[in-house]
């Protein structure tokens, strides 16, 4: 960290430091995927490649970053393989045969790609599969994701998610060993369990980015934020996979959310609800490209997938100057969609709110209390709030005040309860 | 943080760009473009079109003063840019790094201002306000 009584020497390393993390954010997924592919074996590649970086490190900022900081990385790392596999009394021939091509690659061009730049981007998706493998806890999958796809150092993973570094050391230790004994390929799926792959990956991204959105601001170089991350490795996975309408929807949810966030917080950090929140701050450029990436996702015309409808209904708040203003009918029509897909109570809770923007109270109430009936427990807190709203819009003010109470009764947040005691208060 | 890599290069530049096949810059930079592309890293960027197409409408008179390109003094033209979204400025000096530019040409790499850069209270930010408040008053009263 730079402080303002750091030495002259010390600003240098710190420099340097940056440097070397910079380029392993660029290089570190190709480097990962060239040494799967070369060892046939994941978790052996990542431990070459973490080797490589840590020299990089202790030798860049003295000799400097090489021409080629990617062939000098990769070159450390397969020269490092070859002595594990001597150490490991497994160099028989075709391991020679590796050694000395490596050591002729070497000689021959220093400066070259050290991967075919045709075959990398299948090995760099192979490696976000195996990264995002369903036998990995949903944890496992965000911190193998952050480190081997986009380059993250764990020092950084661990204050992005404000545990301490060894933790993040052991998920991934015992994710590469989770991965081993499942005996988990390095390869994308094929088309039976597509389908299924897919939403491991894009589930993983879309954690990591709800992550990052709860998470506290903190000096932007030094705490890197997660929903910063999981946007660019959607765009990733959207330039590497464009043909999954789901990727797209997914990149449009994450444009479309993040395009909110310089509004979502009032001057003490406070979250600011939707409806009361400054739309002028809200980034125009996310919305466009958010926009931009649902249109792909319909163009596919088979209808959108549950990221898709979410990103619908984002873009119906994005486009809206006010809530009065917001196309309500369409966002009800999303949900719905969403309903048939995926449905949960929060879902058809969220329906009955769209709803009575629509249609007016009445009608939501109808849900409400059809889903009271069914699953009063699932959704705790949030059920009577919103009945309470709608009662008192319909100026039932009596079973508001006890819906309110309800509502504050079963909260865990102490803020929240004070302000659902007040409305109670308020219509008593 | 959002970077800004804006293209600049001199006549020379252009003259010797010209002299490599047309095939072989559209690979090299296409691979470039892939590579930001792929790294998540790219949201934005636009190649201008010859500066003999453009002019430049110079303020120093009064009415503005308006030459036609290629605007004979000037010693680089600004040709393209890209916009990025990296993690550090140190990234951005990668990514700048690697574009296929040859002698002549410059990147000058910029950060992009965000709503945080702007202080509430801003004239601008105020305007917008009354032209919002213009636009719902408007909509009420149709």
């Amino acid at each position: 960290m730079t402080s303002a009584g750091a030495t002259p020497e010390r600003r240098a390393e710190e420099s340097a430091r940056r440097s070397v993390a910079a380029v392993w954010r660029i290089e570190a997924a190709r480097i990962v995927a060239t040494l799967t592919r070369f060892t046939g074996d994941f978790a052996l590649a990542e431990d070459l490649a973490q080797e490589a970086l840590a020299d990089a490190l202790a030798q860049w900022p003295e000799r400097g970053v090489p021409r080629s900081p990617a062939a000098w990385l990769t070159a450390v790392a397969k020269r490092k393989a070859i002595d594990h596999w001597r150490r490991r009394e497994r160099y028989d021939e075709r391991i020679a045969a590796i050694a000395h091509d490596l050591e002729h690659e070497q000689d021959e061009a220093a400066d070259a790609l050290p991967w075919d730049p045709d075959e990398i981007d299948d090995d760099v998706l192979r490696l976000v599969f195996t990264a995002c493998h369903p036998v990995l806890s949903p944890q496992a999958r965000v911190a193998l994701t952050l480190r081997v796809v986009a380059g993250l150092e764990t020092r950084e993973i661990a204050r992005a998610f404000l545990v301490p570094v060894a933790t993040i050391q052991q998920r991934i230790v015992r994710a590469k060993q989770a991965l081993a004994e499942a005996d988990v390929p390095f390869e994308t799926p094929d088309r039976a369990a597509r389908a299924a792959r897919l939403g491991a990956v894009l589930a993983t991204l879309y954690l990591l980015f709800t992550e990052g959105h709860a998470a506290t601001a903190g000096d932007e170089w030094m705490r890197p934020d997660l929903a910063r991350e999981a946007l660019r490795l959607a765009r990733t996975l959207a330039a590497l996979q464009p043909d999954e309408p789901e990727v797209h929807g997914l990149l449009a949810l994450l444009e479309l959310t993040a395009a909110r966030f310089p509004a979502r917080l009032d001057e003490t950090g406070e979250p600011v609800l939707l409806a009361d929140q400054d739309r002028r701050r809200w980034d125009r450029a996310a919305i466009r490209r958010g926009r931009a990436s649902l249109r792909r996702a319909e163009a596919f015309g088979r209808g959108l997938g549950s990221y898709g409808l979410q990103a619908a209904i984002a873009e119906c708040h994005a486009v809206a100057a006010d809530v009065d203003s917001t196309d309500w009918a369409r966002v009800v029509a999303a949900y719905e969609g969403l309903e048939r897909i995926a449905p949960s109570p929060v879902v058809t809770l969220n329906r009955a709110v769209a709803v009575s923007m629509a249609e007016g109270p009445e009608a939501a109430l109808a849900i409400v209390d059809g889903l009271a009936d069914a699953k009063p427990l699932a959704i705790g807190h949030l059920l009577p709030s919103v009945r309470g709203e709608l009662l008192a819009r319909l100026g039932r003010a009596e079973e508001a005040r006890a819906a309110f109470a309800l509502a504050a009764e079963r909260t865990q947040n102490a803020r929240e309860r004070a302000v659902l005691l007040a409305k109670a208060a308020a219509r008593a | 943080m959002q970077y800004m890599l804006i293209m600049r290069s001199s006549d020379e530049a252009v003259a010797a760009y010209q002299e490599i096949p047309f095939e072989e810059v559209i690979e090299r930079m296409g691979r470039y473009n892939e590579a930001l592309m792929e790294a998540g890293v790219m949201i934005g960027g636009e190649g201008l079109s010859d500066a003999s197409e453009g002019f430049v409408v110079d303020f120093s008179a009064d009415p503005p003063l308006v030459t036609d390109g290629p605007y004979g003094e000037t010693k680089e033209l600004f040709n393209g840019f890209w916009m990025l979204d990296v993690s550090s400025r140190e990234e951005a000096l990668e990514w700048a790094k690697r574009c296929p530019l040859g002698p002549g040409s410059k990147l000058e790499v910029r950060r992009v201002q965000g709503p945080d850069d702007f202080p509430a209270d801003n004239e601008w930010i105020q305007k917008e306000e009354g032209w919002r408040e213009e636009q719902a008053a408007r909509r009420a009263s149709a």
